[in-house]
C-alpha cells in the first residue's frame, strides 16, 4: 500500500488555515447520527470525546481505569509548551516548529509538527477557560519556565502537577458532556479489537472488567487515544495498566506502526532499589532549571555527596555541553549519565546513579528572596531558609515525593537519579489528518507517532495530546464522516462482529487454559530485562538480533507456561496484565527489528556502530531520512513501508547543544 | 522484616466478605506497601491460591486509584500520603497488619479491596465544571488572577478523588471531596458565573448517591493525602447558603 500523507498545498505556514477553510462539513442535524467510539481518557482522549460530543456527533469513550480521571496523563509533573511569547524573549510558533524538529533529530513530519506549534497558544487559553489553575506572577498574570533543549521560556505549569490539572480540566469538560447525554462512558472496561467491514473501522470489541462479559460497539468511526508502549519495559515511569493492547489490536487489523524504535528514556528518575521494583518514579525535567548534575571526578568515590568539595566534583553536562549545560534534550542527558555510569563515576549503592543538587539554587533564590525583602546583611541561614522556600514554591510536592520513596531530604542531600524508560515517540502510524491507513481509524496522542520525531522535547507530550483531541480531530473526522452521513449504524450482529468476537474469545480462553507454572509478571519482567540490556539506551547489531531471539524463545514459553488464577467471568486483574504482556511480546519483537533496520543514531535511537568523534549520535540522512511504517503479516512477520521525509522549510544539521 | 497481614476477602458484591490472614516474609524497607502485596500475591500464584483484588494504577500518588484501609485508617498511618507511596520503613519485624476496602454505602466492593467510586463521577458531571465549549477561549492572559487567588484555587484542585475522606467519616460524608471542586471554580473568575447552581447541584448529587452529612468532625481532612482543608468545606457551605437564598444562577 502507498502511504499517502495528505499533506495538504501551500507553504508550510499556511497549511492548517488552507486545510480548515476547505475541508468538508458535516451538519449539526447528521452529527447527531453519527457516532464515534474514543478509547483512552487521557489528554488526547478525554479533550477528544469531550470537543467532538460538544459539535454534536455521539460519543462512547473507553477506559480500564474505574474512573475516566485516572488515565496516565494525570501524572504528567513539570509542564505544557505553548508558543505564546508573553516573556517577550524571542519565541514564536516558527520558534517552536524548529525546537521541536531539531529535538526530534529531523525524524518528524514538517507539517504536523509545525500544526502542533501553531495550535499550542490556543491549547493555554482553553485550559484557563476551563479553569485550570496555572501558576502566576504576583501581577496576576501566566508563569512561565525553561524546560530541556531550548533557550526561551515557554512551559506552562502547575507545581509539580500539571499534567492533573490538564487532566482534570479535560475530565470536566468530558463529564459535562456525560451528563448531557452526548458521552456514553464505559469505565473499567477494555478494547480487545477492531471491526473492520469494507475496509472501514466500524466498532471494537471491549471486555467489562468486572463481569469479564464480552461486548460489541458501533461506530462510524474509532479513535484510538490509548497512550504510549514505554511498559515493554517493564521498569517505567508510565503507570502499572498503561499497555499497548488497543494499538497493536489494531496493527493486527492492518494499521501501519511506525518508527517503535523511538523510545526515549528520560534522565531523571528515582534509581531502582531492588528486585521487588514495580515501577519508576520521575523527578521531572524542570528540576533541571535548577538542579545541577554531577558526578565525583574520582571513580569509585565511596563519601558522601556533601563531603566531596566543589572542585573534586564533574558537573559533566556543563562540561560537554556548555550552550546548554544541564538542560540539553532528554537523550543527550540520558546517555551522558549511562557513559559516566558505566566509566564507574556512579554513586549510590548501586553504582547506577547521578547527582542532582540543589545547593546552589537553594542559595541563588535565598539571596534574591533576601534582597526583595531588603535584608541586605542576610545571614548564611537566612539565605538557605528563603531559598528552600522558594524551591518549594516550584517544587515542593516532587521533593516530598522524592524523600517517602528514598527516605533522603533532597533539600539537604543531592537527589540521586538515573535514567528510565518514559515516553515512546513511536506509534500508529498517521496522515495529517491523524487517521490511520485504515479508513475511519484515527490515532491521537502518544498513540501516534506523528509529531515528535526520534526525540520528544520535555513539557510537549501534554501539548500534543491536547492540540490532537481540542484543536485537530474536530476538524479532521469532519472531513471524513461527511462521507458516511447516509451510513446507517450496522447491527453489531454483522459477521464482521461475530468474527472479532470469536477471535478475542479464543484468545482468553487460550490464556486461561495454559495453567502453567509462572506469573504473569515473571514474563513482564524477563522481557524487561531484554529490552533494557539490548533495546535500551544503546543499541548494537548484534545485541538486536539476540533480542530478536530472546524476545521469540520468551514468548513460546510464555503461552506454554504463564499461569492466570480465577475464570474469566469476574474481575480478574491477572487475566487483564496476561493480555497486555501476550501483546508487549510481540511488539517487543517488533521494536528490535525495527531498531536493527535502522543502521543510524538518530534521536533516542543510538546505534553504537553509527557515532561521532565525541561520542554524539550521527545520523545518516542519505540512507534513513524516513519513517519506518511497518505492517503486519502472519506469525509475527513484519513488512517494512517507507514513508519518506522532504523538508520544505529546515534544514537538516547535525544535532550541536555544545 | 516478617509480616502478619490480615485482608479482607470478598468473591463479588453478593459475598459476605471474610478476614483472611496471611504471612509475607522477606519484606523490604524500600518495598511500597502495594509491592509488599505484589510479593504476597506472587506467592499466592505459585500456590495455586486466587490473588487478592486492589485497585492501582500510577503507583506516584497522584491517579487516586489505589485505596486500602489500613489498621483502621484510609492509606495507612502516614499522613498526606497514598498507599502507593507508603513504604515499609514505617513497620517493624513482626507486625500484624489489617487491610480492608474503603467501607462506604455508595462505595460497593466489587471484589475483596475494590470498589467502585462511580458515583463522584456522577457527582463531578452535576455541575463539577465550567460550561465552555472548545474553541471559545479568550487569550489566557485576559484574565488576570491574583497569585494567592490561583495558589488557593489550586490547593482545592489537588484533589485525586481517591474517597479516602469518604472511608474516613463517621457520617460517610463526601463534602471534602464536593467542597473542594465547588472552592477551586468559585474562587476563580471563570467559574463565577456557574457558582451558585454547581454548589446546589452537586450537592443535591452526594445526597442522592447516599453519602452522609457533614457534621464537620474533622477524620477527612487528617485522611486527605493530598492534605486538602476543611476550609474548603465552610467554602462550600457558604456557596450553598448564598445559593439558596439567592436562587439558582439557572
Amino acid at each position: 500500500m502507498e502511504l499517502n500523507a495528505k499533506i495538504p498545498e501551500g507553504p508550510l505556514a499556511d497549511k492548517w488555515t488552507n486545510y480548515k477553510g476547505h475541508c468538508r462539513l458535516v451538519n449539526p442535524a447528521n452529527k447527531r447520527n453519527l457516532e464515534i467510539i474514543v478509547i483512552g481518557t487521557g489528554l488526547a482522549g478525554a479533550s477528544a470525546s469531550a470537543s467532538l460530543a460538544q459539535l454534536g456527533y455521539q460519543v462512547k469513550a473507553f477506559c480500564f481505569q474505574d474512573s475516566p480521571r485516572r488515565a496516565h496523563s494525570i501524572a504528567a509533573q513539570g509542564g505544557i509548551n505553548a508558543a505564546k511569547n508573553y516573556q517577550n524573549d524571542g519565541d514564536s510558533t516558527f520558534r517552536l516548529f524548529y525546537d521541536t524538529m531539531k529535538s526530534g533529530d529531523f525524524r518528524g513530519r514538517e507539517a504536523n509538527t509545525y500544526r502542533l506549534a501553531e495550535v499550542s497558544g490556543d491549547i493555554i487559553d482553553q485550559c484557563v477557560a476551563l479553569g485550570v489553575p496555572f501558576a502566576r506572577e504576583y501581577g496576576g498574570l501566566l508563569a512561565n519556565r525553561s524546560f530541556g533543549g531550548v533557550q526561551v521560556s515557554r512551559t506552562f505549569y502547575a507545581a509539580g502537577q500539571t499534567g492533573q490539572q490538564l487532566l482534570l480540566g479535560a475530565y470536566s469538560a468530558l463529564e459535562r458532556q456525560v451528563a448531557l447525554g452526548k458521552v456514553t462512558m464505559y469505565s473499567r472496561h477494555e478494547m480487545l479489537d477492531v471491526v473492520i467491514i469494507d475496509g472501514k473501522a466500524r466498532g471494537i470489541i471491549a471486555r467489562n472488567l468486572v463481569t469479564g462479559k464480552l461486548e460489541r460497539h458501533f461506530g462510524h468511526a474509532v479513535v484510538l487515544a490509548s497512550g504510549g508502549y514505554g511498559n515493554v519495559f517493564y521498569l517505567s515511569t508510565n503507570a502499572m495498566g498503561s499497555n499497548v493492547t488497543a494499538s497493536w489490536k489494531a496493527h493486527k487489523k492492518g494499521a501501519y506502526f511506525a518508527n517503535p524504535c523511538f523510545t526515549q528514556i528520560h534522565p531523571t528518575c528515582i534509581p531502582i532499589s531492588g528486585d521487588h521494583q514495580s515501577k519508576l518514579t520521575l523527578m521531572s525535567e524542570s528540576l533541571r532549571n535548577d538542579g545541577r548534575i554531577w558526578v565525583p571526578k574520582q571513580k569509585g568515590d565511596t563519601r558522601k555527596a556533601n563531603q566531596i568539595p566543589e572542585e573534586e566534583r564533574d558537573y559533566y553536562l556543563e562540561r560537554r555541553y556548555p550552550a546548554f549545560g544541564n538542560l540539553v534534550p532528554r537523550d543527550v542527558a540520558s546517555r551522558a549519565a549511562k557513559e559516566r555510569c558505566d566509566a564507574g563515576f556512579g554513586v549510590g549503592a548501586s553504582r547506577q546513579a547521578v547527582y542532582l543538587d540543589f545547593a546552589s539554587a537553594i542559595q541563588r533564590y535565598g539571596k534574591a528572596a533576601a534582597h526583595k525583602a531588603q535584608i541586605h546583611d542576610a545571614d548564611a541561614e537566612t539565605i538557605t531558609r528563603l531559598g528552600k522556600q522558594a524551591i518549594t514554591e516550584k517544587y515542593g510536592n516532587l521533593f516530598e515525593m522524592y524523600e517517602k520513596i528514598t527516605a533522603e531530604n533532597p533539600y539537604e542531600v543531592p537527589m540521586r537519579i538515573y535514567p528510565a524508560s518514559h515516553y515512546t515517540m513511536g506509534g500508529l502510524w498517521v496522515d495529517y489528518e491523524l487517521m490511520t491507513n485504515v479508513q475511519g481509524l484515527y490515532a491521537l496522542g502518544e498513540c501516534n507517532y506523528s509529531d515528535h520525531g526520534a526525540n520528544r522535547l520535555g513539557a510537549s507530550a501534554l501539548m500534543q495530546g491536547l492540540a490532537d483531541g481540542y484543536f485537530v480531530i474536530p476538524y479532521t473526522i469532519g472531513n471524513y464522516l461527511a462521507g458516511e452521513i447516509r451510513t446507517k449504524p450496522i447491527p453489531t450482529d454483522h459477521p464482521a462482529f461475530d468474527e472479532a468476537e470469536k477471535n478475542v474469545q479464543e484468545r482468553l480462553d487460550k490464556l486461561m487454559g495454559i495453567r502453567g507454572k509462572y506469573s504473569v509478571d515473571h514474563f513482564h519482567k524477563a522481557l524487561g530485562k531484554i529490552m533494557w540490556n539490548k533495546c535500551g539506551m544503546s543499541r548494537n547489531k548484534q545485541g538486536l538480533q539476540e533480542a530478536i531471539q530472546e524476545v521469540r524463545a520468551l514468548r513460546e514459553e510464555f503461552w506454554k507456561e504463564v499461569r492466570i488464577p480465577g475464570t474469566q467471568n469476574e474481575l480478574n486483574p491477572e487475566l487483564e496484565k496476561a493480555g497486555r504482556v501476550a501483546d508487549f511480546l510481540e511488539l517487543g519483537e517488533l521494536l528490535a527489528t525495527d531498531a536493527l533496520q535502522r543502521e543510524e543514531s538518530c534521536g533516542a535511537h543510538y546505534r553504537e556502530e553509527s557515532v561521532t568523534e565525541d561520542g554524539e549520535a550521527k545520523r545518516d540522512d542519505e540512507h534513513f531520512c524516513y519513517v519506518s511504517a511497518w505492517e503486519r503479516k502472519e506469525d509475527n512477520h513484519f513488512e517494512l513501508h517507507k514513508e519518506p521525509l522532504a523538508f520544505e522549510v529546515v534544514h537538516l544539521t547535525q544535532r550541536n547543544y555544545k | 522484616m516478617n509480616l502478619t497481614l490480615k485482608v479482607w476477602r470478598q468473591k463479588d458484591n453478593q459475598d459476605k466478605g471474610h478476614f483472611e490472614t496471611y504471612q509475607v516474609g522477606d519484606v523490604l524497607e524500600d518495598m511500597s506497601f502495594l509491592e509488599m502485596f505484589d510479593v504476597l500475591n506472587e506467592k499466592l500464584i505459585t500456590e495455586g491460591k486466587d490473588p487478592i483484588a486492589f485497585d492501582n494504577d500510577c503507583r506516584e500518588g497522584i491517579c487516586g486509584m489505589c485505596s486500602m484501609y489500613i489498621n483502621g485508617r484510609p492509606h495507612g498511618p502516614l499522613h498526606g500520603t497514598t498507599t502507593c507511596q507508603l513504604h515499609m520503613r514505617h513497620f517493624h519485624d513482626g507486625e500484624t497488619i489489617t487491610v480492608e476496602p474503603w467501607r462506604a454505602k455508595p462505595f460497593p466492593v466489587i471484589k475483596d479491596l475494590v470498589v467502585d467510586r462511580g458515583a463522584f463521577d456522577r457527582i463531578t458531571e452535576a455541575g463539577g465544571y465550567i460550561s465552555v465549549n472548545t474553541g471559545n477561549a479568550v487569550d489566557a492572559n485576559a484574565i488576570p488572577i491574583e497569585k494567592d487567588t490561583a495558589d488557593l484555587a489550586f490547593a482545592a484542585a489537588t484533589c485525586i478523588g481517591c474517597g479516602a475522606c469518604v472511608a474516613a467519616c463517621p457520617n460517610t460524608s463526601a463534602m471534602l471531596f464536593v467542597s473542594a471542586k465547588i472552592s477551586q471554580l468559585a474562587e476563580l473568575p471563570q467559574g463565577k458565573p456557574e457558582r451558585r447552581s454547581r454548589a446546589i447541584n452537586m450537592i443535591h448529587q452526594m445526597d442522592v448517591e447516599g453519602f452522609g452529612s457533614c457534621s464537620n468532625i474533622g477524620e477527612c481532612e487528617q485522611a486527605c493525602p493530598k492534605e486538602i482543608q476543611i476550609t474548603h468545606i465552610a467554602r462550600a457551605n457558604s456557596e450553598y447558603l448564598k445559593a439558596t437564598f439567592a436562587g439558582k444562577d439557572k
